[in-house]
């Protein structure tokens, strides 16, 4: 993947240091979903009244493509239930900006299907968090592994190869690695496994889903036996603590490389990020997108050369360089100390410390009313009628 | 979109694959491309003017030579080509 033509300083500091422009970044274009995953990590429901209009899209559209920005994640939210979705995607790609976006498979009809197939600009991530419908739906919601598997079908149907199938690691689907690969070989698709973060709604469930330490040595045993067929968008790179840093950049690219854009147009670290502590300005602001990237106090910080704090002595902090920020974070745990997850342990003793509900709340939350949403509802502001309106009408 | 990667001669002609977008940064450049969508990095601007030049050159090795790569990292230039090439970054302008 790499070519090798000098000597220091190595790409890896180029990145930490920060680019002009980010490779790619996530953008999640609405609030709106269908369904109400217990880890859902922007806490999506209800679509925000503030969103990001048509118009506004594309201005931003045209700001990556000055920038140069590859490629755009979208997500949400169900991002396929906004009206002018294929509208924003087709202006995307006729702007040389690639698409990848995640969806649940709701809206994806054959006709919609043949569509992707004549796009070769344009990939698709299906969500899926269990191979078996049992373990996905005890997650995702009853009937979504039966509308993710006919929405492979639909891709499968209408020539559509290679595209991704998003698993995000939890104690219970981690036992069915070689069934994800089984699916994923059946479509010709690829797989593409991420880690679970305490971020949104999955702060109030990651001490009953994240991995146990045996399943995350098992997890880098598989992923290290199949190589770059494998994605993971870099998000295992602690594990590397193991021993063999696994395919990928393996750093922390919150703010350096990559960043995200919310439905509304804030501009936060990273997709696991999403509050305010990791807010960066808005593209509604002056200068727009351009200007958040580049001038805001918080990503500047972030490209400041890092210590390593408490994990500078660690013999793994070449590989692991602390672990996740967002992970620590929503944990309660220092931004400099060890993740949560460290292979080597020395994030228990951390962990220990943190009282019980002394943990950063994620904010905004859009989860909807009347769902399991684990976060209180706030009182004292009537409900906007427009949030409560049916994400797929 | 993507074409079979082929096997590397550098005394042929090569080019910047057409679905691959360059973009250039103070270590080298960043290659994107859409068909693969894969990844790629020049580590060294000289390796981007290389890749630049490709098109106009009548061979890989010209194309070095025009960039100012001297002998002693012809090979190491080489190799790094041979590498886009298997990756479907660049491909043969005959058969582009």
């Amino acid at each position: 993947m790499t070519i090798d033509a000098a000597p220091a300083p190595s790409l890896l500091d180029h990145f930490e240091l920060g680019l002009d422009a980010p490779i790619c970044l996530t953008w999640e274009l609405t609030y709106a979903c269908n369904l109400s995953c217990t880890h859902c990590l922007s806490s999506s429901g209800r679509r925000d009244p503030r969103e990001l209009s048509t118009a506004e899209c594309k201005a931003v559209i045209d700001t990556l493509e000055r920038m140069q920005v590859f490629y755009v994640n979208i997500g949400g939210g169900e991002p396929t239930v906004r009206s002018d979705f294929w509208e924003l995607v087709d202006y995307a790609t006729a702007h040389h900006v690639g698409v990848k976006f995640s969806t649940n498979g709701i809206k994806l009809t054959p006709d919609v299907a043949q569509r992707i197939a004549g796009n070769s600009y344009v990939d698709v991530q299906i969500s899926l968090d269990g191979a078996t419908a049992e373990v996905n739906d005890a997650i995702r919601g009853d009937g979504s592994y039966a509308t993710a598997i006919r929405a492979m079908d639909n891709l499968a149907a209408a020539g559509v190869t290679g595209f991704k199938i998003s698993v995000v690691m939890t104690r219970h689907n981690v036992t069915q690695l070689d069934a994800f690969k089984a699916i994923a070989d059946r479509y010709d698709a690829q797989l593409r496994l991420t880690r679970l973060r305490p971020s949104g709604r999955g702060a109030a469930v990651w001490n009953d889903l994240h991995m146990y330490a045996e399943q995350q040595r098992e997890l880098y045993d598989w992923l290290l036996a199949h190589g770059e067929g494998v994605l993971t968008g870099d998000s295992f790179f602690h594990l590397g603590a193991y021993g063999e840093a696994l395919p990928g950049l393996n750093l922390c690219g919150a703010g350096r490389v990559v960043c995200l854009i919310d439905p509304v147009g804030d501009v936060y670290a990273c997709p696991f990020a999403i509050h305010e502590q990791f807010f960066a300005g808005s593209v509604r602001d002056d200068g727009g997108f351009e200007r958040v990237w580049q001038e805001s106090q918080l990503f500047l910080e972030l490209r400041s050369p890092q210590t390593g704090g408490a994990c500078h002595s660690c013999s793994a902090y070449d590989v692991c360089r602390g672990g996740c920020m967002a992970a620590k974070f929503f944990t309660g745990l220092d931004l400099d100390g060890p993740d949560p997850e460290c292979v080597k342990g020395h994030g228990e003793p951390g962990l220990a410390l943190v009282a019980p509900g002394a943990t950063p709340v994620p904010t905004p939350d859009h989860s909807r009313r009347g769902r399991q949403a684990p976060v209180p509802i706030s009182i004292g502001r009537r409900p906007d009628r427009a949030c409560d309106a049916s994400p797929l009408s | 979109m993507s074409t079979k990667p082929q096997e590397f001669d550098v005394d042929r002609a090569w080019q910047l694959h057409p679905g691959v977008a360059v973009r250039p940064e103070r270590f080298g450049a960043l290659l994107y491309h859409f068909g693969t969508r894969r990844l790629s990095f020049l580590k060294t601007p000289m390796l981007l003017d290389v890749v630049q030049g490709l098109a106009d050159a009548p061979s890989a090795r010209d194309a070095c030579r025009n960039a100012g790569v001297d002998d002693s990292q012809a090979a190491m230039y080489h190799r790094a080509l041979a590498g886009l090439a298997a990756t479907d970054m660049i491909c043969e302008q005959a058969v582009a």
